[in-house]
C-alpha cells in the first residue's frame, strides 16, 4: 500500500522531466531566440514596418511644387562667390557656408515659400540628376531651416544648384493608383472564388452520391454483369469521344451559316426529347419482346447522336454569338466573352461528356445484359460465361492501367505495357471467375464507394497552394489557374462533406420511396435529394467562405488575384501599399463571413 | 393468394429475427400480425417486398416466388404492394402531393419523374386519394407542417397511388392516439372492404385486432405461436404470445 504513492510521485516526475524535455527541444528547433527582440536595429524596422503597415495607401491629394534654387560651390572656389539678392516678396533659399567640401555639413535656410508645405532639398550636379539630402517642411510664414550633409562628389569649378521643392495639396482627397489596382485585384478575386465554388458544386453534387455509404452497400452485381460493363465502358467512352470528335470537325466546315447552327441548335434537343418520349419504357405489365427491345436500343444510339449533335451546334451557337457579340455591346463586350467563352468551354467538355454517356450506354447495357443472363441461365453455362467475360474485363482493366503507366513512364514497350497486363488480367480473370460461385454478387457499390473515398481524399490533401503550380504550367500565370486549382480542391472537399449529408439523412423516406416500386435514380431524386438540399446550401456557403479567403493567397504561387500584388509590394518592401492589399482582404473576407451567414439564416 | 414457407432471416452477427415462418393470406384478407416489440413483425413485412432480403423460404404470389425475382421484377412487384409506416416515412421537405405521387414511381416515365413532371391523370390521381382520407385542402403544404394523424394519412394515399393489390402496414397506429388511430385503420378497412385489397397490418393492441382482422397471426422471437381468428386468442394463448408476466390492457 505504501510502495504506490511513491510510484506515483516517480512516475510524475519522470512525466514533468519528459515535458520539460519536449519544450527544451522544441525552443531550439524552433530558434526562440528572445536577444534579437531586443536588438536596437530590428526594434527600428519593426516600428518602420509596423507605421508603414498602420498608412495604407490608399488616398492622396493633387499637389502642386514650388521651385526655389540656389548655386552651391563645391568645392569652394578661388575668387569670391557673387551673392545673390532675394526678390522682394518672392522666394529665395540662403546657403551657408554657400560654398563647402563634400561630406561638409551646411545650413539651408528658406525664406517666403508656401506656408504649411513641404517637401525636398535636392542636390544637382550639371548631370541634372537630383539627390535628396535633407526634407524641409515650413512654418505658417513660410520659412524653415534645416542642416543637410552635401554628398561626395569629383570637385568641379563650376557652381552646382540646390533646389528646394515645397508641395502642398491641392483640392479634395481621391483614390491612390495603388488603391486603384487593390481595389480591381480584390474584385478579381471575389469572382475567382466564385468560379471555383461554381465549378467545385457542380461537378461534387453527383459524385457526393457516389461516394454515400448508405446509398452504395446495397449495389451488388453478379460477376456476368460487373465484368461486361467493365469492358462496356472502356469502349462506350472510346466511341463516344470519338463520336464527338468526328460531329464536331463535319460541323465545324458546315456551321458557316448562322441559320443552320441557330436552327439545328433548336432542333436537336427536340428530336432527342422525342426519341426519349417514345423509347422509354412505360412500364406495362407484359415483359417487352427482343424485338422492341432491339429498335429501343437503336433509338438509344440516335439519341445520344442528338445529343452530342445538340452539344455541338450549342458549342458553335456561342463560339459565334459571343464573337459577334463583343462589338456591338462596346462596354459590355465581357458579356460577348463570356458567351464566347462558355461555348468553347462546351467544346473542349463536349467530347468528354459524349464519352461518359456512350460509357454509361454501353457500360450500363453490359450491366443489364449480364445481370439478365445470370438470373435466366444455367449455373453451369454462367460459370462459362464468367470464364470468358472476366477474362476479357482483365484484360481490358490491366492493358487500361498499363496505358496509363506507360504514358507517366515512357517505358516505350508494348511487351511490358500491353501484352503482360493483358495477359495478367486476363488470368485473374479466369481464376475470379473459377473460383467464384456463378451467381455469387459483387459488392460493386461498396467497391466504387471506397475508390471514389480514395481518390477525393488523395485530392483532398494537395493543399490549392500546391495544385496551382501544375495549372500555372497548363494555362499560364493568371486567376485562370488560381480558379482550376481552388475548383478542383472544392470538388474533393465539398464531394465529401456532401456525401456525409448523405449518409446521414433519414433513411425512413428511403425505404418508403424504395417499397413503391421507384428505381435507384428516382429513390435518389425524391427521397435523398430533397432531405440534403439545406446542408448542401449550408455548406456551399461555407465553402465559398473559404475559397474566397484561399483566392487571397493563392496568388502567392501564381495563381492571380490580389495575393500576386501583395506578394509584389511585401517584395519591394512597400509596406503601405501591401498594408492598402491586406486591409482590402480583410473587408472582403469580413463582408463574405456576414453574407454567408446571412443567407444560411434565409435558405436553411 | 400470398403463400409464405420456412421464411427465415438472420441478421448479421447471427441474431435470427424469422425463424422458418410459414403462414397464407387469401386475396381480400385482413390479416393482423401481432407480438412483442422485436419479435419480427416489422421483418416479417420487410421480407415480403423484400425490403430485407430473406436469408431463406419463399414468399409466394400469385404463383410468383418473390425471393428469386431479378431487380427489375422485383420493381414491378413492389409498385403493386403499398407500404404504410409506423413513423410515416414521409419525404418531410417535400409538399403533401409529391409525396403522394411518389407512389406513381414504379408506374410513370422514369426520365420525366426525375425532373419532378407527373401526367396530369396521376395529379388528380393524387387529389382524389387525399380527399379520400380526407386531407385534399392540404395538398400543397409541406409535408412536416401537418399533423401526425394527417401524416398517416398522406401515407396511407400514397400506399393507394400504387393501386396495390397487397398493402403492408407496419404499426400504422402505434405512433398516434386512439381516436386517430381508429380514423386510420378505418381507412385500411376501407381500402380491404371497398378495393378487395389483401391488407397485412401489425398491430399492438387487441382491440384493434378483435375489431378490424379477419385473421391473425402471432410471433414471437420470431417463430410463428398462432395463426387463426383473433376471437381465439384467449388468456392462455395470450400468456403463450407476450410471455407469461404479460397482462392484458385494452
Amino acid at each position: 500500500m505504501k510502495i504506490r504513492p511513491v510510484l506515483r510521485s516517480v512516475a510524475i516526475g519522470v512525466a514533468v522531466i519528459v515535458v520539460v524535455l519536449i519544450y527544451a527541444y522544441a525552443f531550439t528547433v524552433t530558434d526562440v531566440n528572445f536577444e534579437t527582440t531586443r536588438s536596437e536595429q530590428r526594434l527600428t524596422n519593426l516600428t518602420r514596418i509596423l507605421r508603414a503597415l498602420a498608412h495604407p495607401d490608399i488616398l492622396e491629394y493633387a499637389q502642386e511644387e514650388q521651385i526655389v534654387e540656389s548655386p552651391i560651390y563645391l568645392p569652394c572656389p578661388q575668387q569670391a562667390i557673387p551673392q545673390l539678392r532675394p526678390v522682394a516678396g518672392g522666394p529665395f533659399l540662403i546657403v551657408s557656408p554657400a560654398c563647402g567640401d563634400a561630406r561638409q555639413i551646411i545650413e539651408v535656410e528658406g525664406v517666403g515659400l508656401w506656408p504649411e508645405s513641404k517637401g525636398p532639398v535636392n542636390f544637382i550636379p550639371p548631370s541634372g540628376a537630383s539627390l535628396t539630402i535633407g526634407l524641409f517642411e515650413t512654418d505658417s510664414d513660410g520659412g524653415f531651416k534645416i542642416r543637410a550633409q552635401l554628398p561626395n562628389r569629383q570637385p568641379l569649378t563650376d557652381p552646382q544648384t540646390l533646389r528646394a521643392i515645397a508641395r502642398r495639396n491641392v483640392g479634395g482627397p481621391h483614390l491612390s493608383p495603388m488603391a486603384d489596382v487593390t481595389i480591381d485585384k480584390i474584385l478579381e478575386t471575389v469572382f475567382l472564388a466564385l468560379l471555383a465554388t461554381t465549378i467545385g458544386t457542380i461537378l461534387a453534387v453527383p459524385i457526393s452520391f457516389v461516394a454515400a455509404r448508405n446509398l452504395m452497400e446495397k449495389v451488388r452485381n453478379p460477376l456476368t454483369s460487373v465484368s461486361l460493363s467493365l469492358v462496356g465502358w472502356p469502349l462506350g467512352i472510346w466511341l463516344g469521344a470519338s463520336a464527338a470528335g468526328s460531329i464536331g470537325r463535319l460541323l465545324d466546315a458546315a456551321s458557316a451559316s448562322m441559320a443552320v447552327t441557330v436552327g439545328g441548335a433548336m432542333l436537336s434537343p427536340l428530336a432527342m426529347w422525342g426519341a426519349v418520349a417514345w423509347a422509354l419504357p412505360r412500364g406495362g405489365t407484359r415483359p417487352t419482346s427482343w424485338r422492341v427491345r432491339l429498335v429501343r436500343g437503336l433509338v438509344y444510339v440516335l439519341i445520344i447522336g442528338f445529343f452530342i449533335l445538340f452539344l455541338t451546334f450549342l458549342a458553335n451557337l456561342g463560339l459565334s454569338f459571343g464573337k459577334w457579340l463583343i462589338e456591338p455591346l462596346g462596354k459590355l463586350g465581357f458579356l460577348g466573352n463570356f458567351v464566347y467563352q462558355l461555348g468553347d468551354s462546351l467544346r473542349m467538355i463536349t467530347p468528354v461528356l459524349a464519352g461518359l454517356v456512350g460509357g454509361a450506354a454501353l457500360g450500363g447495357l453490359g450491366g443489364r445484359m449480364g445481370q439478365q443472363a445470370s438470373d435466366r441461365l444455367d449455373p453451369r453455362l454462367v460459370r462459362g460465361l464468367n470464364i470468358v467475360t472476366a477474362a476479357s474485363s482483365g484484360v481490358v482493366l490491366f492493358a487500361l492501367i498499363g496505358g496509363v503507366l506507360d504514358w507517366f513512364y515512357q517505358f516505350q514497350d508494348p511487351v511490358k505495357t500491353l501484352w503482360v497486363p493483358a495477359a495478367a488480367g486476363a488470368a485473374v480473370g479466369v481464376f475470379l471467375a473459377v473460383r467464384a460461385q456463378p451467381k455469387a454478387t459483387l459488392p460493386i457499390g461498396s467497391s466504387a464507394y471506397y475508390i471514389t473515398r480514395t481518390i477525393l481524399n488523395a485530392i483532398r490533401s494537395v493543399e490549392p497552394l500546391i495544385m496551382v503550380i501544375v495549372f500555372v504550367v497548363w494555362v499560364g500565370i493568371g486567376p485562370f489557374a488560381g480558379a482550376l486549382a481552388l475548383g478542383l480542391h472544392t470538388v474533393a472537399a465539398l464531394a465529401k462533406l456532401f456525401s456525409e449529408q448523405v449518409e446521414s439523412i433519414l433513411p425512413g423516406p428511403l425505404e418508403a420511396i424504395q417499397a413503391t416500386g421507384a428505381n435507384r435514380l428516382q429513390t435518389i431524386a425524391f427521397a435523398v435529394v430533397p432531405q440534403v438540399i439545406p446542408p448542401y446550401i449550408s455548406f456551399l456557403m461555407y465553402r465559398w467562405d473559404i475559397n474566397v479567403r484561399m483566392s487571397t493567397i493563392i496568388g502567392f504561387a501564381g495563381g492571380g488575384g490580389i495575393g500576386f500584388l501583395l506578394q509584389q509590394n511585401i517584395g519591394i518592401l512597400n509596406y503601405r501599399a501591401a498594408s492598402t492589399q491586406m486591409l482590402a482582404i480583410a473587408i472582403v473576407v469580413a463582408t463574405m463571413d456576414y453574407l454567408s451567414s446571412t443567407l444560411r439564416q434565409r435558405f436553411v | 393468394m400470398l403463400e409464405i414457407s420456412n421464411l427465415t432471416k438472420i441478421y448479421p452477427g447471427n441474431v435470427l429475427a424469422l425463424d422458418r415462418v410459414s403462414f397464407s393470406v387469401q386475396p381480400g384478407e385482413f390479416l393482423a400480425v401481432i407480438g412483442l416489440s422485436g419479435s419480427g413483425k416489422s421483418t416479417l413485412l420487410r421480407c415480403i417486398n423484400r425490403l430485407v432480403e430473406p436469408s431463406s423460404g419463399q414468399v409466394t404470389w400469385n404463383g410468383v416466388d418473390i425471393t428469386q425475382a431479378s431487380a427489375e421484377e422485383l420493381l414491378r412487384i413492389r409498385r403493386k404492394i403499398g407500404m404504410v409506416f409506423q413513423h410515416f416515412n414521409l419525404v418531410s421537405r417535400s409538399k403533401v402531393i409529391t409525396n403522394v405521387l411518389a407512389g406513381r414511381l414504379g408506374y410513370v416515365n422514369p426520365a420525366l419523374s426525375l425532373a419532378h413532371r407527373f401526367p396530369k391523370t396521376d395529379i388528380q390521381m393524387a387529389l382524389r386519394q387525399l380527399g379520400r382520407v380526407g386531407i385534399a385542402n392540404q395538398a400543397f403544404k409541406r409535408a412536416d407542417e401537418l399533423s401526425g394523424g394527417q401524416q398517416q394519412r398522406v401515407g396511407v394515399a400514397r400506399a393507394m397511388m400504387q393501386e396495390p393489390e397487397m398493402v403492408l402496414a407496419d404499426e400504422p397506429v402505434a405512433s398516434l392516439d386512439p381516436v386517430l388511430a381508429h380514423s386510420i385503420m378505418q381507412h385500411l378497412e376501407s381500402i380491404n372492404r371497398d378495393d378487395g385489397v389483401m391488407v397485412i397490418c401489425s398491430l399492438h393492441f387487441l382491440d384493434l385486432v378483435h375489431r378490424y382482422a379477419h385473421r391473425a397471426i402471432a410471433l414471437n422471437e420470431g417463430r410463428l405461436m398462432f395463426d387463426g381468428s383473433p376471437k381465439d386468442i384467449d388468456d392462455a394463448k395470450f400468456k403463450e404470445i407476450y410471455g407469461q408476466e404479460a397482462e392484458r390492457v385494452g
